[in-house]
């Protein structure tokens, strides 16, 4: 009897979402994540604005239109939302390295915390600036 | 390395509808990951008819029922049927969880029914453990002692047994390591939320006198420091433990040991 082929097991379904179920711990995590890498891009938006102030009246003419348009205050804003969502989950994690705060109700409150109150903070630093 | 979608030979099909059961009015929809190592093509989602009147009020009882009345080939593993041996480990209804103790009760709608999440799928709803236990073995499990061996047992406080409560009652059933997405993409070098649920079992264990050794094994920026603190691991546990608390203890005691 020939020897069997050898078959090449499936990896089990994993994707958070289709198979995973979305929850607070998994959310806020992928959150931190996700603003952390956009506000890559926000300080690179930045640094162009500076360096279109540098380059001279016309480039920077140039650059701040862009930068005060429609277009550009929602990327502004967005990125203060990141920002202020990527501070509160950084406080979120100081809480969690100094080992308090990890039982699931008080770590989802705090996830709770992060999302609601960046958005809070987003609307009153539109609001005072 | 993170990762967003399966290999080609992993994507699901659909699969084949079971008849449903003759003179049933109470019908259940089921639908259940079905691989078979045998035709080598690739896995499915089978839809089964179950008649709730006849079932018990389990997950588990679902399955067992499935397989005696509808489809004999439906392979999962499964044991005492109480939540103490974690055989029935699955992913059920989108969270890992052990199908015994899981009521049919806490899930709105079908019932969906998959293996343990980014494991090798030995068929159906058996996954490969196997990279899973030799993880648990590295931590090693056992009373490491240098004094000599006492004339009767290894005595302890009762202040320090109280200590290994929430940790000795892991019944081993991989949901929480499962559940985890840096144990997902990095379960070649992270050991995950069991095994390092258990590590610090033994760390903790007043009677082991390797705790520096146990330590040092695991100051590794993978092993033990890809747990990025998700608590995917604890929101599943069926038992109810929580992993990424005794993880975080570890990492406490790797801080003290160098102030």
């Amino acid at each position: 009897m020939p020897a069997p082929k050898p078959v090449e097991r499936p990896l089990s379904p994993f994707m958070l979402g289709q198979y995973y179920r979305f929850q607070m711990t998994s959310v806020s995590s992928l959150l931190t994540r996700i603003t952390g890498n956009a506000l890559i891009g926000s300080a690179i938006l930045l640094v162009i604005w500076l360096i279109g102030a540098a380059s001279g009246p016309e480039t920077f003419a140039r650059v701040d239109g862009f930068m005060t348009s429609w277009f550009g205050d929602l990327l502004f804003t967005l990125s203060l939302l990141g920002i202020w969502y990527h501070y509160l989950a950084g406080l979120r994690h100081f809480i969690f390295d100094a080992g308090r705060g990890m039982d699931i109700e008080t770590a989802e409150k705090l996830g709770w915390v992060c999302i609601i109150g960046s958005v809070v903070l987003t609307i009153l630093t539109i609001i005072i600036v | 390395m993170v990762q967003l979608t399966l290999p080609k030979n992993s994507r699901i099909r659909t699969g084949k509808t079971w008849p449903k059961p003759h003179g049933a009015t109470n019908l259940r929809k089921f639908q259940i990951y079905r691989w078979n190592p045998d035709t080598g093509e690739n896995p499915s989602v089978d839809t089964y008819f179950v008649d709730m009147d006849t079932c018990g009020p389990m997950v588990l009882d679902a399955l067992i029922k499935i397989k005696t009345e509808i489809d004999p080939t439906l392979t999962f593993r499964r044991s005492c049927r109480e939540g103490i041996c974690g055989s029935c480990a699955m992913n059920i209804d989108g969270i890992n969880t052990l199908a015994c103790i899981y009521g049919l009760d806490e899930i709105k709608g079908d019932v969906k029914i998959y293996p343990l999440p980014h494991l090798s799928v030995v068929k159906d709803l058996i996954p490969d453990l196997t990279h899973w236990y030799a993880q648990h073995a590295s931590i090693q499990p056992w009373l490491e002692t240098k004094t000599n061996r006492p004339q009767k047992e290894w005595r302890q406080s009762i202040e320090d047994r109280k200590k290994l409560d929430g940790l000795y009652e892991c019944v081993m059933c991989a949901c929480c390591s499962t559940a985890c997405p840096s144990y997902w993409w990095n379960s070649d070098r992270f050991l995950g939320p069991a095994a390092l649920l258990h590590a610090y079992r033994w760390i903790v264990d007043s009677r082991d006198e390797a705790t520096g050794e146990r330590l040092d094994a695991l100051e590794d920026p993978f092993k033990l420091y890809r747990c990025h603190t998700i608590m995917n691991c604890t929101k599943t546990c069926p038992k109810g433990l929580n992993p990424a608390k005794a993880i975080s203890e570890i990492k406490k005691l790797m801080v003290n040991r160098q102030v």
